[in-house]
């Protein structure tokens, strides 16, 4: 069983407790000495000292969606255990952490705790039934004679025995194969609003992203690319960079010229002092109006069928009438706080890589391949991340620190300027989502079509998971919840040209900002209320949840009843499982749109920690909103054209609304939180500012020379 | 290279660095402190920020040639015994995500309480509105900063 014990993987975490220890912002058992006690495995997850002390292992990335504090509530639920003396390590790559609904072990799609949900309590229980056989083995007895309590076993005669003293022996024994979980009666645990377990060392500082790793006899690397995406350097004059002091080599690698020297500042001054001649490469004559008129010859492209229901034809040829209507979004960076770095140490005898990451296994494979090591000798390190939002899925900056620190032959730390980091993302894709209805003469619609076209980022990352013509990934909430008898929805994949990456809540944002302002569109010429409307065609056992949670919003919003000058939209949809409403209270000031509150109704069926889905959803607001007001990514010349906070603005302090969330109890399976409020945001927002000023608001973000011509 | 003396912490460093670099690259690199994190490089973020003489400024565009003898104090400096008020709100709400941001939040909302005992809404927009946060930590930040200046000035918590 204890496979940890001979692998390098053991040896990886006893590494890691060594290196990382501001990672571990768990607490030692009061009374205990600080040498290190010695650790037993009982499986993947869980490691038992003999000072008592427990290890959880983290297998998902902590990029501020609180897996560091819920994947452990999962564990310690079942091994009964205190939560606040328990130590977190993340893990490394290991084939037992891959995540089933993703395939591989990858921290993204709002996954984790859907994943993760049974397989973690079950590891808890298994190791808590482990250590109780080994109890009752020890005072020969039945199991059934031994109860558990905060970390001991206790026998009915009164013995007890911590799990300490038996982690050895219970490691040794057979894994259970029955193990019958709590009743969610009985939790201790999940369902509560448990403290995050991370804010003590992110408060302090203490806390370690992958820019702060230290290693000895490091070196700091930045890295010149290519200013066109795609581009490769042809050569490089380094005559003065390499006289400037600190500069220990100048590195040429497949993306561009690296100059690495014994400090961040000593390699970015003399990176800007190399002179390098690029291959722009085919990206070259890329611009923002050529993409856009891309998209929209596009349009005659044939285009997959995504689902099909009645005769959608005949029904908009016989219907009273009909309506058309296009959506299109722009790129956008995802600008984690954390710019992208990552730090390799090749050596003659294996690698071990640091850092940020929400893919370890992919970074692990990168490393083998690069390096040409096998798995055992190469090793991952995840720090914690400073954002992800589907950036850190990439591996780009990984690859980039392995082959400088092999050419170099010392430990590398790559870090990106703000600027490299938002002219060489993976942008989220552009779209252009066209839609059309058929109405009968009460306004209902009796036909709808809605065709996508699109990037696939898919294609360029798992292309297994592609197929006739259909991107799952791109498809998210293109199916709209409401009664519609002849419905048509397509997808065409269209290549733009500019290398695109998921972006938290993926093609929710585009579609759902299609779907929900399109039915918006339909009330207004159905002169009905957009409310009234969409609850008139959400009928059936399978519309339950989407009525209840539009009910709970717009009730508690006062929908109709906007406060003097402000004005209500409202946006309703499906994503990961989880069921969101969400109003949008706008006005218009000084010529453009301030967000005064938004108000959700969530219902994500069983919650693991409330107050962190409730920070999800205030989260998943800020960062919708920056891509509703504020943001977009443009290209000229084969150049993306911002470059920094002040021509690629986010939302600030001061654009923020009062968010107020109310979450639905539910005993449902847990449905993803990390991104579906992103979605709605969009298309809430766009039917306020439509209620405020009569204009519809038909691509993102939303500017001000849109608003005038209303 | 020049030696900048500077007192960081209250305690005094001499930084061998050329007078160009950075403060935020001073601390991370030459004295390994860190807690101060890089974001932009243009002041734009606030992710850097720290105390000089008390006033709060974006170590990232601070040069060490503008250091010398000044008193700097990062988020490694502002707990004394016990943490400090700031950091205790910001545990009791949960204010934090990914976190990346916080150093620099935290030192934007120290500098503000020890200036102005009992913001406004409003002038907690105005302080706090050069740090940005990703992960939209806005509502809770404000609450945590209301929540401490009640606590510094020992008054009930609203």
């Amino acid at each position: 069983m204890n496979t940890l014990k001979n692998s390098g993987r053991r040896d990886f975490l006893k590494t890691s407790a060594a290196l990382s220890g501001a990672l571990m912002v768990g607490f030692h058992v009061p009374g205990f000495s600080k040498t290190e006690p010695t650790m037993t495995a009982i499986n993947g997850w869980v490691r038992v000292g003999n000072d008592n002390s427990v290890t959880i292992i983290c297998h998902r990335s902590e990029m501020g969606q609180g897996t560091y504090t819920s994947m452990p509530m999962l564990v310690a639920e079942e091994l009964e255990v205190d939560l606040r003396r328990v130590k977190i390590e993340m893990a490394g790559a290991d084939p037992m952490y891959i995540n089933a609904l993703l395939g591989g072990q990858l921290t993204g799609g709002s996954t984790s705790v859907r994943d993760a949900f049974d397989g973690l309590r079950k590891a808890g229980a298994q190791a808590r039934m482990m250590l109780v056989s080994a109890a009752a083995a020890e005072w020969k007895i039945p199991e059934a004679d031994c109860r558990v309590d905060n970390g001991v076993v206790l026998s009915k005669g009164g013995k007890k025995l911590f799990y300490g003293q038996l982690a050895t022996k219970a490691a040794a024994l057979p894994v259970p194969k029955d193990v019958p979980l709590k009743d969610a009666k009985s939790w201790k645990i999940i369902g509560k609003p448990v403290k995050r377990l991370d804010t003590p060392a992110k408060v302090t500082g203490k806390a370690e992203y992958g820019i702060d790793v230290q290693l000895p006899g490091m070196l700091i690397a930045s890295l010149a690319q290519c200013p066109v995406l795609g581009g490769k350097p042809i050569s490089v004059d380094d005559a003065k960079a390499k006289a400037m002091p600190g500069v220990k080599a100048v590195v040429k690698i497949d993306d561009g010229v690296a100059v690495v020297a014994t400090s961040f500042w000593q390699a970015k001054s003399a990176r800007d002092a190399l002179n390098i001649t690029w291959d722009n490469g085919k990206g070259a004559t890329l611009s923002s109006t050529g993409i856009s008129q891309g998209l929209k010859d596009a349009l005659a492209k044939p285009a997959a069928s995504l689902k099909k229901t009645g005769d959608v034809d005949s029904a908009m040829a016989g219907a009273a009438k009909k309506i058309e209507a296009s959506y299109e979004l722009p790129f956008l960076a995802h600008a984690t706080m954390e710019p992208m770095n990552f730090t390799a140490d090749v050596r003659k005898d294996g690698c071990d890589i640091y850092g940020s990451t929400q893919f370890p296994q992919l970074a692990e494979g990168v490393a083998m391949q690069i390096t040409g090591f096998p798995k055992e000798k190469v090793k991952v390190h995840t720090t914690f991340l400073g954002g992800g939002f589907g950036r850190r899925i990439d591996v780009d900056f990984i690859v980039q620190a392995i082959q400088i620190s092999k050419a170099v032959g010392k430990p590398v730390k790559l870090i990106w300027t703000r600027e490299d980091d938002m002219t060489h993302d993976f942008y989220r894709p552009v779209s252009l989502n066209t839609l059309s209805a058929g109405l009968d003469a009460g306004g209902k619609p009796v036909a709808m079509k809605f065709r996508i076209t699109s990037p696939s980022v898919t294609s360029r990352l798992f292309g297994a998971f592609v197929k006739d013509g259909i991107d799952p990934f791109m498809a998210e909430a293109s199916v709209s919840p409401y009664d519609i008898p002849n419905t048509l929805v397509e997808l065409a994949i269209h290549d733009a040209g500019v290398r695109v990456g998921y972006w938290r809540s993926v093609s929710h944002a585009l579609n759902c900002f299609a779907n929900e302002s399109f039915i918006d569109e339909l009330a207004t010429v159905a002169g009905k209320d957009p409310v009234a409307y969409r609850m008139a065609m959400l009928n059936g056992k399978e519309a339950e949840r989407f009525r209840n949670v539009l009910n709970i919003a717009t009730t508690k919003a006062d929908w109709g009843q906007a406060p003097k000058g402000r004005f209500h939209g409202v946006a309703l949809m499906e994503g990961y499982g989880t069921y969101v409403a969400q109003v949008a209270e706008v006005s218009i000031e000084k010529g453009a749109v301030r967000v005064h509150k938004i108000t959700c109704a969530v219902d994500c069926g069983t919650m693991v920690n409330p107050d962190i889905v409730k920070a999800q959803v205030e989260s998943s607001v800020a960062y919708g909103m920056s891509a509703v007001l504020l943001s977009k990514i443009t290209f000229k010349d084969g150049k993306v054209e911002q470059s920094n906070f002040h021509d690629y603005p986010v939302l600030r302090m001061n654009q923020m609304p009062v968010v107020e969330v109310h979450l639905v109890a539910s005993t449902e399976k847990p449905g993803g939180i990390g991104e579906p409020i992103v979605a709605t945001c969009g298309p809430s927002v766009a039917n306020a500012v439509f209620a405020a000023t009569g204009k519809r608001v038909r691509k993102l973000p939303i500017e001000a020379a849109d608003l005038k011509s209303a | 290279m020049i030696v900048t003396k500077l007192t960081v912490n209250g305690k005094a460093v001499n930084i061998n660095a050329s007078p160009d670099t950075p403060l935020l690259w001073a601390l991370r690199d030459e004295l390994k402190m860190n807690g101060t994190k890089f974001g932009c490089g243009m002041a734009l973020c606030g992710a850097c920020t720290v105390h000089v003489n008390g006033e709060p400024a974006r170590s990232c565009s601070t040069p060490l040639s503008a250091c010398e003898g000044k008193k700097i104090t990062t988020i490694e400096g502002i707990s004394g015994k016990g943490l400090h008020p700031v950091q205790q709100a910001w545990i009791q709400l949960d204010v934090p995500q990914c976190g990346y941001c916080q150093s620099g939040q935290i030192m934007s909302a120290v500098a503000l309480l020890n200036k102005n005992k009992n913001p406004s809404d409003a002038d907690i927009d105005e302080a706090m509105s050069g740090n940005i946060c990703r992960c939209g930590t806005y509502q809770r930040m404000r609450a945590a900063i209301h929540k401490a200046a009640a606590q510094m000035s020992g008054k009930k918590e609203v």
